[in-house]
């Protein structure tokens, strides 16, 4: 079974939210969940004129943590991404990659002014690292509005979709994985 | 919500942003291309189409500006989204004069990029499914082809051609059966008014009060019997053309509500109270001397002049007799695949007495007697015996002797004789028009 490094980056009082986050990721992709400690120094991502935290630049970080470069890595952050086009991003991949990150920044319902909600915020978190970890199968933005790999731009857009891959991403899953 | 798989070409100088927005556009499915300037741009449009370009306006060298008015001459279908992240109401509205579908600042909102995209697609998508439908109702709308090579109906077909351009009132004349209907839908289908319908209106098969309502609707209890709105013919011609047939006929009252709507364009449903208009070209008909009715005071000057602004002479069959076998093998070849009937051929004997028969009827007369000689004939010519002309004269349905059985025979064979000519056969049976019409189709007789 290969592994799944989950790499908590900035993650505050989220990381314990990292071991049933581990449990589902291995339930939807055969992975082996591994939590490590990350190995480089995140400022490296930092974009001062932004107060940003550039997920590119973490991606390139985070896909040197795979020894052999095998398996997959996840990092995952309570800090504020983007792409340098675009204005955020919850999280990112590298399509056919190893490296995926995610964000619970705008994940968090605090971040909206709402009371705090931990099962919402856990929820998004899990769909959002789906989501992204499917990107790293050579899955693409699904047309199935109820499929996790279906693309969400706003945080209501997470909660309204499913938390399950279709049978369609289902079986590319599968031939990803031969 | 439907995947549509785009090319997406992104010029950008930054290579952070192009490597962003291509894994970005890439995890839609899209097929992305990226380069660094305006000149691999371009050279890029040479070698593929794209659906959507995303230009960076600030690069060195070429800006994005002149790289999309450069890109419209290659490909002006291509949408164009201008990205700056130096934000500018001049260089916006430059943008937008010059033809970019939109203009964004750096950094984007995924939801607006997202979007913007999609719009941009969906532009194109509704632009391709337009020309595409056009070509299908150019299809669809064909009419009849107007069969004939003689130096008459040339002059008719050269005369569609100059008129159809216009929006000019048209006056089609010549005797029952020449075709005038068919010149007037070829010259709606070459006008520019040609996706939107030719409405036909018989003029003469109505009495008064009841052309009035079909020419100009009416409304819910204008009158006995209308428990419903209904819009008239005028309405529905709206944007296409209005084909008034049999125009002499029409009553001194109809005469002037008609010069009304045609000089306006403005009428009142019957009934009604407030104003409609409708954008609409008008092609009459007539079989009648129009002059001779003006000057016996029987059809308005004012409106005699209002829709002769251009007139085309329908000519009589017999005056143009080397079309007679271009017309006749036409009707064969349409009616035997629509019959399914394998008759191919118009024997030498058949086409000489074809050729021999004068048509009062004109070109009616031969299709009836075209689709005759096919339901009675075999396979594989029509010979003179299938032909009504050499045929002895058949007798109507109906062999009772009640009044009504006699009266059917009676209207059938004054129909037969005035080959269907309603004006005539009113005037031998001593009735109007509009009952002449009424007994057809109570006894359901057909030509």
């Amino acid at each position: 079974m290969s592994v799944l490094r989950l790499v908590p980056i900035y993650c505050g009082s989220q990381v314990d939210m990292l071991a049933s986050l581990a449990s589902r990721l291995e339930q939807t992709f055969g992975l082996h969940p591994v939590q490590h400690p990350p190995g480089f120094d995140p400022e490296q991502a930092y974009e001062s004129s932004r107060g940003q935290y550039n997920s590119r630049v973490l991606l390139d970080l985070l896909r040197r943590e795979l020894p052999g470069g095998e398996g997959r890595v996840l990092g995952v952050t309570s800090i504020d991404l983007f792409i340098p086009v675009l204005t955020f991003v919850f999280g990112e991949a590298q399509l056919s990659g190893r490296a995926a990150v995610v964000s619970t920044h705008r994940l968090d319902p605090t971040h909206y002014g709402l009371p705090a909600d931990r099962d919402a915020l856990f929820e998004r978190l899990c769909k959002e690292s789906i989501h992204e970890l499917g990107h790293t199968f050579r899955l693409l933005h699904c047309a199935d509005d109820r499929c996790v790999m279906t693309s969400s731009m706003y945080v209501d857009g997470i909660d309204i979709k499913g938390s399950r891959l279709c049978d369609g991403c289902l079986q590319l899953l599968r031939a990803a994985n031969g | 919500m439907v995947k549509r798989i785009a090319s997406i070409l992104i010029v950008d100088d930054e290579l952070s942003v192009r490597d962003s927005l291509y894994e970005w556009f890439r995890k839609d499915g899209h097929h992305v291309t990226t380069v660094a300037n305006a000149s691999a741009a371009l050279k890029a449009m040479q070698e593929q189409r794209f659906d959507v370009a995303l230009l960076d306006i600030k690069m060195p060298g070429m800006d994005g500006m002149e790289l999309q008015a450069q890109t419209r001459k290659i490909d002006p279908d291509m949408e164009v989204i201008m990205i700056t992240a130096f934000a500018s109401v001049e260089t916006a509205v430059k943008a937008l004069k010059q033809g970019a579908f939109d203009y964004v600042t750096k950094p984007i909102d995924p939801d607006e990029l997202s979007h913007l995209v999609h719009r941009a697609l969906e532009k194109r998508r509704l632009e391709h499914e337009n020309i595409r439908m056009r070509d299908q109702i150019d299809g669809l709308v064909a009419v009849d082809k107007i069969v004939g090579e003689s130096p008459p109906m040339q002059k008719v077909l050269e005369m569609v051609g100059h008129v159809a351009k216009t929006d000019a009132t048209v006056l089609i004349r010549g005797e029952s059966g020449t075709g005038k209907e068919l010149i007037a839908r070829a010259i709606h289908a070459n006008s520019a008014r040609r996706y939107f319908p030719i409405v036909p209106v018989n003029c003469g098969s109505f009495a008064e009060g009841l052309l009035e309502s079909e020419l100009f609707g009416h409304e819910r209890g204008a009158f006995t019997g209308a428990q419903y709105r209904r819009k008239g013919k005028i309405e529905m011609a709206d944007g296409g053309t209005l084909f008034l047939d049999e125009i002499g006929s029409i009553s001194p009252k109809m005469q002037v509500d008609l010069l009304r709507v045609l000089e306006t364009k403005e009428f009142m449903r019957v009934g009604g109270n407030r104003s409609i208009s409708s954008d609409f070209r008008v092609i009459c008909a007539s079989n009648e001397n129009l002059e001779l009715k003006v000057a016996d005071g029987e059809f308005r000057e004012d409106l005699y002049y209002r829709i002769n602004v251009f007139s085309i002479e329908a000519p009589p069959l017999r005056t143009r007799g080397s079309d007679i076998p271009l017309l006749a093998r036409h009707f064969l070849v349409r009616l035997s695949r629509q019959m399914d009937k394998k008759i191919t051929e118009i024997s030498p004997e058949a086409m000489q007495l074809l050729m021999a028969h004068d048509w009062p009827g004109n070109v009616r007369e031969l299709s009836n007697a075209i689709e005759r000689a096919m339901v009675v004939g075999t396979p594989p010519a029509i010979r003179p015996e299938d032909l009504p002309v050499v045929a002895a004269a058949g007798g109507v349905a109906g062999g009772g002797d009640s009044l009504a059985d006699i009266e059917k025979r009676h209207i059938a064979d004054v129909l037969a004789r005035t080959d269907w000519n309603i004006t005539r056969t009113a005037e031998v049976l001593g009735i109007d028009r509009a009952t002449v019409y009424n007994k057809i189709k109570k006894y359901g007789l057909r030509r």
